[in-house]
């Protein structure tokens, strides 16, 4: 088939110089892309408001979906799931996997308990979530793996506030809009997560890997003393997170660690919970970068709380 | 007259008397449906690594591949910003990318102008290729050979999804030039 119609200009003087002006145009879009895309790779914060605004305004299509959602597990298995057994084989594999988390938990709890007792007058308080929400998308065609929460700066949350599910870790606060905001999932290549064996004191760190597993590093090299199943909690070192989060589980071992299956699918959540930073004050002492992205806002949200 | 042929006052587009294409939708459907597709990270799909194809990159290739002229040349900058705020990249990668793709595929046509369907998906095939590897690249993350690895799912989903996307668009085409009452249309001066 020929082109519909004629897209050349002939000798048609006006016609030529319209077709210089698209080219013009265009290559004038894809300098500006170019600047721009150097900008935000330079300083990923840029453009944080005008991307938050942008997803504010979408925010009830996600949540439409999102209730809708509710059950199924990520895209495949979804799909898998009309050809399997059925759903209350599903159901009650995801109560084994519920259990068996907070088993884990549990028992990292547990020693947890041990080891404040042995430090004396340290008391740890229950902790209040800031605010619930859902999921409502993820970057699915990217190779980040960000994710969009429904609940925004006016319910609480702020950046660097971890995000967890009954299962486990979900991720941190990336950059907060009014209603929604974006989370660096666990699985995002740029993120880092101190992490410890629950049974005992190895301590690695949970890097993502962008296709829905964890790369765990240990921080002791030596004799890998790691097993398939291990389940990894979080250390609480660095004073983002909270001890005692589920993380991952072994299911790979290599040389300098484990490859990690997540915990908590964020695909398989409900609602998420927004929880307050673990050591605020540390943080704030620290004025360390928490983030790889290195916000500057975050400084200026900080100071404005306390 | 409709004794005679009943077609003979209509056309694939509806009736013709007193009814017209509409303005809004011969030239709002295409930039409608890219930035629908653009807006696909909405979906409550919370994949754990890069499955879905870039749809709004497929409308765009679909769109101006099969109806040449119809998106203006600076068509890019609009639905590339737009793709940007949701796709999770880096703002600037899909603006870019895009306004590329406008100038290559106007070249492209340029060299050649008589084309088929094997041409236009294996044109597709090689645009997918490059702009799905690029996106991994401006991604901001450290490229990595797992990383690489780790688009060919979605790049052969996008590659297989372009056929369909195309059909879609040609159903659309339709639409678009669906003729609606002259009274619908009000600037008509008919």
């Amino acid at each position: 088939m020929a082109p519909p119609q004629a897209q050349r200009a002939g000798a048609n003087k006006k016609a030529q110089l319209g077709l210089f002006a698209g080219y013009v145009f265009a290559s004038a879009g894809a300098l500006i892309g170019a600047l721009l895309l150097i900008i935000s790779l330079w300083r990923p914060e840029t453009f944080n408001g005008l991307r938050s605004m942008a997803s504010d305004a979408a925010a009830p299509v996600g949540e439409a979906g999102a209730s809708g959602r509710t059950g199924s597990r990520s895209f495949f298995e979804a799909i898998a799931g009309y050809y399997d057994a059925g759903s209350k084989n599903a159901a009650l594999e995801e109560e084994i996997a519920v259990a068996r988390v907070r088993l884990a938990e549990a028992q990292a709890l547990e020693q947890e308990n041990a080891r404040l007792k042995a430090l004396l007058g340290i008391i740890e308080s229950e902790i209040e979530p800031v605010a619930t929400g859902r999921l409502i998308g993820s970057s699915s065609a990217s190779t980040r793996r960000f994710g969009y929460l429904g609940a925004g700066r006016n319910d609480g949350v702020r950046v660097g506030m971890p995000v967890t599910s009954p299962m486990g870790l979900v991720g941190r606060v990336l950059e907060t809009g009014a209603t929604t905001s974006r989370i660096l999932l666990l699985t995002d290549p740029e993120s880092i997560v101190p992490v410890r064996r629950a049974t005992d004191d190895v301590v690695a760190f949970a890097e993502g890997r962008a296709d829905g597993s964890l790369r765990i590093r240990l921080i002791n090299l030596g004799i890998n003393p790691l097993e398939e199943g291990d389940i990894f909690v979080t250390s609480g070192a660095g004073g983002l997170f909270r001890p005692g989060i589920a993380v991952a589980v072994v299911s790979e071992l290599t040389e300098d660690g484990a490859i990690g299956r997540l915990l908590s699918n964020p695909a398989a959540t409900d609602f998420v919970l927004v929880e307050p930073i673990f050591q605020a004050e540390a943080i704030e002492a620290a004025n360390a970068p928490l983030l790889s992205e290195t916000p500057a806002e975050e400084d200026a949200e900080a100071e404005e709380e306390s | 007259m409709e004794k005679l042929d009943p077609k003979a006052r209509r056309d694939p587009f509806g009736k013709k008397i007193n009814r017209d294409h509409s303005p809004v939708l011969a030239y709002g459907v295409p930039w409608f449906t890219i930035l629908l597709g653009s807006l696909a990270p909405m979906l409550p799909i919370i994949a754990a690594g890069p499955i879905l194809p870039p749809l709004g990159y497929l409308f765009l290739l679909a769109w101006r591949i099969y109806r040449p002229g119809l998106l203006p040349m600076w068509a890019g900058l609009p639905l590339g910003l737009f793709d940007d705020l949701y796709s999770g990249q880096p703002l600037g990668s899909a603006i870019l990318l895009f306004s590329l793709t406008m100038i290559a595929l106007d070249l492209i046509e340029l060299r050649f102008p008589w084309r088929g369907f094997w041409q236009d998906w294996g044109i597709a095939a090689l645009f997918l290729t490059i702009y799905v590897g690029f996106t991994a690249l401006f991604s901001g993350a450290n490229i990595t050979v797992i990383q690489l690895t780790l688009i060919l799912p979605q790049l052969g989903l996008s590659v297989l999804l372009f056929p369909l996307v195309a059909q879609l668009v040609a159903q659309l085409d339709r639409l678009r030039l669906t003729r609606i009452p002259l009274s619908l249309i009000p600037w008509s001066n008919r």
